[in-house]
């Protein structure tokens, strides 16, 4: 047998260490559809516990929406379940071109090629495009999928610090005998919920002959007037060269992601993205989900209307009732602990109260900067945020940590 | 008198990884990545300014968080590209 039992013990053994520094991530089982309320077995098997979501990517609450299930269902009938097939061979249908093309009208750009997630179009897209001679400068909290495409990619790798503009300049000056110069940045950033200061890194652009790169997966939906993302936001929509981006948060929570910008770029990933060639389709239903999703916020901005109006009171509330949080304006709101146990803790008291929302330590997050990361959803109703808040202030009291400062709540619990 | 090579890679440490106010000392023996205050994606700036500053290639398989943990250990590592 070629899995002996001292190749179990040495999986064993990692697994016993990911226990002991604490890092074992468990899964929780929803039973329901994704929603601002669900029920929930945590551990898994135990009896079932209605609570209110307050960590789902389902911004535009959009994943369970009537409208895109009757439409996902229709795409079952007219389109079958499965392609069995990558896109090049026969994994197309009118439909994937269709998605595409609305995507790039929604994005304001000129091409699309959707992945089967943002993920894979992250893994893929930087090894599709840039060679040796060219140079990746990245914001050092890019997302993960960004770092590993990165590394798949030829061409030469650089970091600036966390939207530092003036950082961003010196690497741009130091890398100008380079072909190409990428600036990569997140729309916005997951874990703290900032926004890239895309405007600024535009100019830079322009001044250092450079091209811009932005994931928008926690923006597409519903940042910017209309929703179309950071670019919208900051003004500088049609100057981005490429945006990924995701139709697994805000638009329909399925799956899939996409790859959208200059039209030759888009024909490269066409021809030598990996993710792309060597995957398979995304399924009809998620397509025919996607098409009515844009459909729906395409005509109407009343979900990102009423995710901003949930944001504000929100933020206001946290801030108001003492807890310290993120600053910023999306939708995804860190509550700042610091310490990974209190992390923890706050968690499970939040969960006793029936508020859903999970904490996040090194090495997600840095060293000493642990939190409760919560995420605002249309799908949200006032009084689920009321209760939600109440339940907060009530745990942050039982803790001590109310209107105290971060060097207070770092004396009590330590980082 | 110049700079050593020590100072000049303990500076660039300095000011490309911490943030202002941030004020985590650092020394020659300081654990940067291992201690968390440069994670191994940042790490590669570090290799361009060595590559740029000293005219070398570093291969991947030199360029590990090992030899980057430490000015120390870039120190050493430098060394065997002649540079000291």
């Amino acid at each position: 047998m070629a899995y002996s039992d001292e190749i179990r013990k040495v999986f064993a053994g990692q697994i016993a260490d990911i226990k002991t520094q604490g890092l074992f991530k468990e899964e929780r089982a929803i039973c329901a559809p994704q929603s601002s309320e669900i029920e929930v077995e945590f551990p898994i098997g135990s009896s079932k516990k209605k609570v209110i979501n307050m960590c789902a990517n389902n911004y535009l609450g959009l994943s369970s929406h009537p409208d895109v299930v009757e439409a996902a269902r229709k795409g079952l009938d007219h389109r079958g379940y499965g392609m069995s097939s990558v896109r090049f061979i026969c994994g197309t249908q009118d439909i994937h071109k269709q998605l595409e093309e609305k995507l790039t009208e929604f994005l304001g750009t000129e091409d699309t090629i959707l992945f089967p997630s943002c993920f894979d179009a992250n893994a893929g897209v930087f090894e599709a495009v840039l060679t040796e001679e060219d140079v990746m400068i990245a914001d050092r909290l890019v997302h993960a999928s960004i770092v590993d495409g990165m590394r798949l990619a030829k061409a030469q790798q650089d970091t600036y610090k966390h939207s530092d503009m003036n950082h961003l300049e010196q690497k741009l000056q130091l890398h100008q005998n380079k072909r190409i110069r990428l600036i990569i940045t997140d729309g916005s950033f997951s874990m703290d919920g900032d926004l890239a200061k895309l405007d600024k890194i535009v100019e830079l652009a322009e001044k250092y002959n450079s091209m811009v790169f932005i994931d928008e997966s926690h923006t597409s939906g519903f940042i910017g007037k209309t929703g179309r993302g950071t670019h919208e936001h900051c003004g500088v929509m049609g100057k981005i060269d490429i945006i990924t981006t995701t139709l697994g948060k805000a638009l329909g929570g399925a799956s899939g992601g996409c790859v959208s910008g200059r039209k030759e770029i888009v024909e490269m990933c066409r021809q030598k993205g990996r993710p792309y060639l060597f995957s398979n389709t995304v399924a009809p239903v998620v397509v025919e989900g996607a098409l009515k999703v844009l459909d729906l916020i395409s005509k109407s901005t009343e979900r990102r209307d009423k995710l901003e109006q949930n944001t504000i009171f929100w933020r206001k509330g946290l801030t108001e009732g003492g807890l310290i949080i993120k600053e910023g304006e999306t939708p995804i709101v860190p509550v700042m602990l610091f310490n990974a146990k209190l992390s923890q803790d706050f968690s499970k008291d939040l969960y006793e109260e029936g508020i859903y929302a999970v904490g996040f330590f090194f090495p997600v997050v840095p060293k000493g900067q642990a939190r409760i990361r919560t995420q605002l959803s249309a799908a949200h109703d006032m009084h689920h945020l009321e209760k939600a808040l109440a339940a907060f202030l009530k745990v942050g009291k039982k803790y001590n940590i109310l209107h105290k400062t971060k060097q207070e709540i770092i004396d009590m619990y330590g980082m | 008198m110049a700079e050593s090579v020590k100072d000049i890679v303990l500076e660039y440490v300095k000011n490309e990884y911490l943030e202002e106010g941030d004020d985590r000392e650092i020394t020659y023996d300081t654990p940067i990545i291992s201690g968390g205050i440069v994670d191994s994606f940042s790490m590669v700036s570090l290799k361009v300014f060595l590559e740029t500053k000293y005219n070398i290639s570093i291969p991947d398989a030199k360029a590990s968080p090992e030899a980057f943990d430490s000015v120390n250990n870039i120190i050493t590592l430098l060394k065997e590209f002649g540079v000291q």
